[in-house]
């Protein structure tokens, strides 16, 4: 072989090496080189809605807040547990019409109504998706696909909770700030929460749950007990979402369990990077301006995310958080081989 | 008399929309979940080349099978192809083309009550003491003829040996010379002319609208899932099953409740015995 062939070798920068222990952050170049991408995102979501006023964008923001907490769950249970869920809508669905009700027919306060409708909805997600938690892959994901649709046909066929028309008269969360910033907080708290969470004891279960779930088995723990518990994380910041969404639309209705809360979440999840829990939140960041530029257009919004969705798939994988992250942790040389 | 002759009728329907769905599956284990969108795709043309470029009905029927049959082909050979094997990833994408196609339709105007075929033939028929319209006598007789010819073409010809062939297995099937991906891509055509050819038979009992694609996704996956996945003898001993249970539930719960039936059909199903109340049980691979 005359020609010499050259391949591209990625080593870890120094510094990440050195980052990796806790003793080691010594200096303060290394301490911001762990904080400042964390405080970056905190940074941006805290200021914008005072560097961007405007009534339309505060929505945006809102809204940005309330699919990327689904995608953030949607992540967490996919990528972290093996639980690909295409029901995302269900969530809010749940959440959002248990908050809607006990708001006009109790008279509960927004603020004593959302947090009751998170658990309490949280707890029936759980407690219905749990005889689907033994199945596996492609059979739990159709299981799941269908709980939303099977939700809309039962509240239309029994006529309950308003039926088709909806619940209307559901109050608005006050203050001018006020909601995009409790759901700036909420979701900061979910996602931190979350990093926090799977790299725990239990998270150390919950990925070996997804990796091999027989080993787990044969390690004598429950399986199924552990995908419950994640189940009801995902569901709680789904559901929170869900019962935000309703005061902040002050309508609840059968579209609540319509597509869109389970398809953008998915996009979101594959533009942003699979696996990293962040970056889904970065990819609604991306998405939702996008689809609201768009609402216009109609239903061809939905056409848009679905091809963003296949040209990620199919040609980027990984999304963008991963090669972000692959970029700034490592770096790239090329050697003859 | 009436749940029974409605109920065949409803049955045969129902295998035939999840034929194409079943197959697909069977062969390159590929849920394509954009099954539904094919099913309107082949609708709206064939009402664009009747009306729009007024050719002859059988003709229109023809071209749109084929085009519906080229359009799945290209789908997988497009996408599919690069995502085979990563089970999760198929559903997305293939769930992602459809939603794709089903509402580029809505926005291209393709909505409401005004997209009609006509029907075969406009004859009654009294079957026992029950009145049937021909047309739906004529989809049960068409579709017992398609899927007989289906089964003859998997049992005689080369090309349908190699289908099932890979079905089987395919490792075994691609050391035996078998082209796996030339053969999954010709069943993903063959599942799509399918889809194509339900489409053309039951459409003409009803409007063209596009929300039918997601209720024929649906119906589609119910019959697969009882029959069991994978399964060409349970997806049509699941058509009978869901087919009877929602003319049964129709009679005496309501229309509404018609969808509710077969979603809970899929639900128990899948709780129950995933692989279906016909197919092969394989424990390990699909529940802890």
């Amino acid at each position: 072989m005359n020609q010499k062939e050259r391949r591209k070798e990625r080593l870890d920068r120094g510094i990440k090496v050195r980052c990796d222990g806790i003793y080691a952050l010594m200096s303060l170049k290394e301490i911001s080189y762990l904080v400042l991408p964390r405080l970056l995102l905190i940074l941006v979501l805290l200021l914008a809605p005072i560097l961007i006023p405007g009534h339309y964008w505060e929505r945006v923001l809102t809204i940005v807040c309330i699919y990327g907490m689904l995608a953030v769950a949607f992540d967490f249970l996919s990528h972290y547990v093996g639980l690909v869920s295409l029901g995302g809508a269900f969530f809010v669905g749940v959440g959002g019409y248990i908050s809607a009700l006990l708001n006009t027919h109790v008279g509960l306060h927004p603020f004593l109504a959302i947090p009751i409708a998170t658990i309490l909805g949280a707890l029936i997600c759980t407690l219905l998706l749990m005889p689907c938690l033994p199945l596996r892959g492609v059979y739990f994901a159709i299981a799941t696909l269908l709980y939303p649709l099977l939700a809309a046909r039962i509240i239309e066929a029994l006529d309950i909770f308003g039926g088709t028309d909806g619940l209307r008269g559901v109050s608005g969360l006050p203050g001018k700030y006020t909601p995009v910033y409790v759901l700036i907080m909420a979701a900061l708290l979910f996602i931190f929460g979350l990093r926090r969470l799977v790299n725990e004891d239990m998270g150390l279960v919950l990925r070996a749950v997804k990796d091999n779930d027989q080993s787990v088995r044969a390690s004598g723990i429950s399986v199924t007990r552990y995908k419950a518990i994640a189940l009801f994380l995902g569901a709680l910041g789904s559901c929170f979402a869900g019962a935000a969404l309703v005061h902040i639309y002050m309508w609840a209705g059968i579209s609540l369990f319509a597509l869109d809360f389970s398809i953008l979440p998915i996009s979101a999840t594959v533009v942003g990077g699979i696996h990293t829990l962040v970056g889904p939140f970065i990819g609604c960041l991306i998405l939702v301006p996008i689809s609201e530029a768009l609402r216009e257009f109609g239903t061809l919004r939905i056409v848009f995310y679905s091809l963003i969705l296949l040209a990620f798939i199919v040609v980027k994988s990984e999304g963008l958080l991963n090669y972000a992250q692959r970029k700034y942790h490592q770096f790239e040389r090329w050697v003859e081989v | 008399m009436d749940i029974a002759v409605y109920g065949i009728v409803n049955s045969i329907s129902l295998a035939l929309v999840a034929l194409g769905f079943a197959l697909v599956y069977g062969i390159s284990r590929l849920p394509n979940f954009a099954h539904g969108a094919l099913y309107v795709t082949a609708g709206f043309l064939v009402w664009s080349f009747l009306r729009a470029l007024a050719l002859n009905y059988v003709l229109s029927i023809v071209i749109s099978v084929l085009i519906t049959g080229i359009i799945g082909s290209l789908i997988y050979r497009a996408i599919l192809i690069r995502i085979r094997g990563m089970a999760i990833s198929e559903i997305v994408a293939s769930y992602a083309i459809g939603l794709a196609i089903i509402e580029a339709f809505r926005f291209w105007g393709f909505k409401g009550m005004t997209y009609t075929l006509p029907s075969f033939t406009k004859k009654t028929i009294v079957i026992g003491d029950v009145p049937v319209d021909g047309h739906r006598v004529l989809v049960v007789v068409l579709g017992v003829l398609v899927m007989g010819s289906l089964w003859a073409f998997t049992h005689y010809t080369k090309m349908g040996l190699a289908l099932r062939g890979m079905a089987q297995d395919e490792r075994a099937a691609m050391m035996l010379g078998i082209d796996s991906d030339f053969v999954a891509l010709f069943a993903m055509g063959l599942g799509s002319a399918l889809a194509g050819i339900s489409a053309v038979l039951l459409l003409p009992l009803g409007n063209i609208v596009v929300e039918k694609g997601y209720d024929v996704l649906i119906q589609a996956l119910a019959v697969c899932i009882v029959g069991g996945l994978g399964s060409w003898a349970g997806a049509i001993m699941g058509a009978f099953i869901i087919g009877f249970a929602q003319i049964i539930a129709t009679a005496y719960l309501g229309a509404k409740f018609q969808m509710v039936v077969s979603l809970l059909a899929i639900l128990f199903v899948l709780i129950l015995k995933p692989s279906g109340l016909f197919g092969r049980q394989k424990e390990l691979e699909e529940r802890v």
